[in-house]
């Protein structure tokens, strides 16, 4: 009988995960830290005009790009005058699961399918797992989604509760977990039980499912204003939205516009807590995902993550979890738009940055969510209420992840904080070099370094200094 | 007394996967200290109680075995009570554009 115990069956990853997701990836690997990573996406996955084709089967992209006028002007009547950039958001809500999220979905389900799986498997939390179970209901696959949910009593955090629900509409099998990293281990036996399709976030047709997004937004902002845009802020959790939409928008030849990574700030809870996992209102596109998928990529279920976030990064900022709740009222309020929580937390630092920016200037929101029951202002603090968070109207410049929800009183309170992007740069290089237990770096790993952290080869020759690294 | 639960009913059922003492060597001590629990939903295959050890068959047709828990369980979700905090903000940002 298999031995599925814990260090049995993770000891057994490589070998589930080569059949679940069909990838050698040994074929792009050099035996140093440095792999090839275009090659990786050129050999494995779909080139742009097929992912539109795909998408295009099942109703995915083309979702509207809107201008938000009166967000533009709430922004130009408190910065200083001539500055406040025209604001548009992509309406990813569009997409037939609600979320962007159905891109790389409608990818990994058209490989699936191609390749004879007669399932497709996610672990996620998140929108992602509506994406997968719908995508699958599509092309007549069967789907299971292994979620995170409960704390140990059972207590569930009403955003990821209303995400299991709307997988079961969509006919997925879900299986709720309580917190903890193991999940991981359930979804390798899972894989292996099933022999179905793992559709990871971090492989090649996750990755390129996203392109599409940044090409059609740069495509649309041409038709409305004839001009490329100046900004794209993308909220980011695990990095494939900021490494999909970057290379879409690349390949749009939008080589000047600048990338903005954005999170909600969660600063001091321990993702895998129990004890602080009902203490966070944002369950993705945190900084508990974002820093360490930025600072440690090939920490994904994958081998090699085709979402390399600092490749594409040009500023990283944070928001708190108050601002977020502040702009998802104010889309509502001023636009017209409901639209869900998490979706909205680049719509918070685009306000903010956008008082930095010309008026002749513009600045994209690259996404919305859906929203519903759960999935909501009103549920998550209800919820966090009950959790014993503070609530109240302030400035969120007192935000205390964990301890209080500030709430701003007026729009000049929205402000974005800076991550500085060497520093994660740094501890990328340091998990590389300590990951791959190497004791010398070649010249062939300090360029895929420099590329793989938008750097030049001294800025990580200095890194590699500074940790004693030999560089011969 | 207790009642029947009718096979083909729609049921949760219940399962450590593992045990405090069998868990992630990296895991924070708060859930180190709990199980890893799993919750999944199906039809009945046989008639039982509450409480007991049962077969499902889940929406994938695969076969699970655990801890009767729920029959028909409801969805927890809602749209919550009505923010204090958050109730005012639209007519706040109105009164701002008025001057625009």
């Amino acid at each position: 009988m298999k031995d599925n115990s814990y260090l049995a069956v993770m000891g057994r990853k490589n070998e589930i995960m080569k059949k679940a997701v069909g990838i050698d990836y040994s074929l792009f690997e050099s035996g140093n830290i440095a792999f090839d990573y275009e090659r990786m996406l050129a050999e494995t996955g779909y080139k742009l005009d097929e992912v539109r084709k795909i998408q295009r089967e099942t109703g995915v992209g083309n979702t509207p790009l809107l201008e938000l006028k009166n967000f533009t002007a709430l922004a130009r009547l408190i910065s200083v005058p001539g500055k406040g950039a025209r604001i548009f958001v992509k309406d990813e809500a569009c997409n037939p699961s609600g979320s962007f999220k159905a891109r790389r979905a409608a990818v990994s389900a058209y490989h699936a399918k191609k390749a004879g799986y007669k399932g497709i498997m996610a672990a996620t939390s998140g929108n992602y797992g509506a994406a997968v179970a719908s995508q699958a209901a599509m092309k007549n696959l069967k789907s299971i989604i292994v979620q995170e949910v409960f704390d140990s009593s059972g207590i569930g955090q009403p955003e990821i509760l209303e995400k299991g629900r709307v997988c079961e509409a969509y006919g997925a099998e879900v299986l709720q977990l309580t917190v903890g990293p193991e999940l991981f281990y359930t979804f390798l036996l899972m894989l292996e039980e099933t022999g179905y399709f793992n559709a990871s976030l971090y492989t090649p047709f996750s990755i390129l499912g996203i392109e599409t997004l940044g090409y059609e937004l740069a495509e649309q902002v041409d038709e409305l204003t004839g001009k490329k845009p100046d900004a794209v802020v993308v909220t980011h959790a695990g990095g494939g939205n900021v490494t999909g939409t970057a290379r879409g928008l690349q390949k749009a030849g939008c080589q000047t516009t600048k990338v903005i990574g954005a999170s909600v700030d969660l600063a001091g809870l321990h993702m895998a807590s129990e004890h602080d996992f009902n203490k966070k209102s944002f369950t993705t596109g945190h900084t508990g995902f974002g820093i360490p998928f930025a600072s440690f990529p090939d920490r994904a279920d994958v081998p090699r993550n085709a979402a390399r976030p600092l490749r594409y990064l040009d500023r990283y900022v944070t928001v708190t979890q108050g601002e977020v709740f502040y702009v998802t009222e104010m889309l509502a309020q001023l636009e017209g738009l409901e639209r869900g929580p998490a979706g909205n937390t680049s719509l918070a630092a685009a306000f903010a940055l956008a008082q930095e920016m010309d008026e002749d200037q513009i600045i994209v929101i690259q996404e919305t969510e859906y929203t519903g029951a759960g999935k909501h202002p009103s549920p998550q603090l209800t919820f966090a209420k009950k959790n014993g968070i503070e609530v109240r109207r302030g400035d969120p410049i007192e935000n205390v992840p964990g301890k209080n929800i500030v709430i701003p009183e007026k729009p000049e309170q929205i402000r974005v904080k800076e991550i500085d992007l060497d520093h994660t740069r740094a501890s990328y290089i340091r998990n590389s070099v300590k990951q791959s237990g190497l004791s010398f770096i070649t010249a062939q790993d300090i360029e895929f370094l420099a590329v793989d952290t938008k750097k030049d080869d001294n800025f990580v020759r200095q890194v590699l200094e500074q940790l004693a690294v030999n560089t011969k | 007394m207790k009642e029947k639960i009718l096979k083909g009913c729609w049921v949760q059922i219940h399962n450590v996967i593992l045990a405090v003492g069998e868990r992630a060597p990296q895991v924070p001590e708060d859930t180190k200290a709990t199980p890893l629990q799993m919750w999944v939903k199906g039809f009945l295959q046989e008639d039982a109680f509450l409480g007991d050890r049962v077969k499902i068959s889940t929406v994938t047709d695969r076969i699970v075995e655990g801890k009767l828990v729920a029959v028909n369980p409801a969805y927890q979700v809602d749209f919550g009570e009505p923010q204090p905090e958050l109730l005012t903000i639209g007519r706040e940002l109105r009164k701002l554009l008025e001057v625009v």
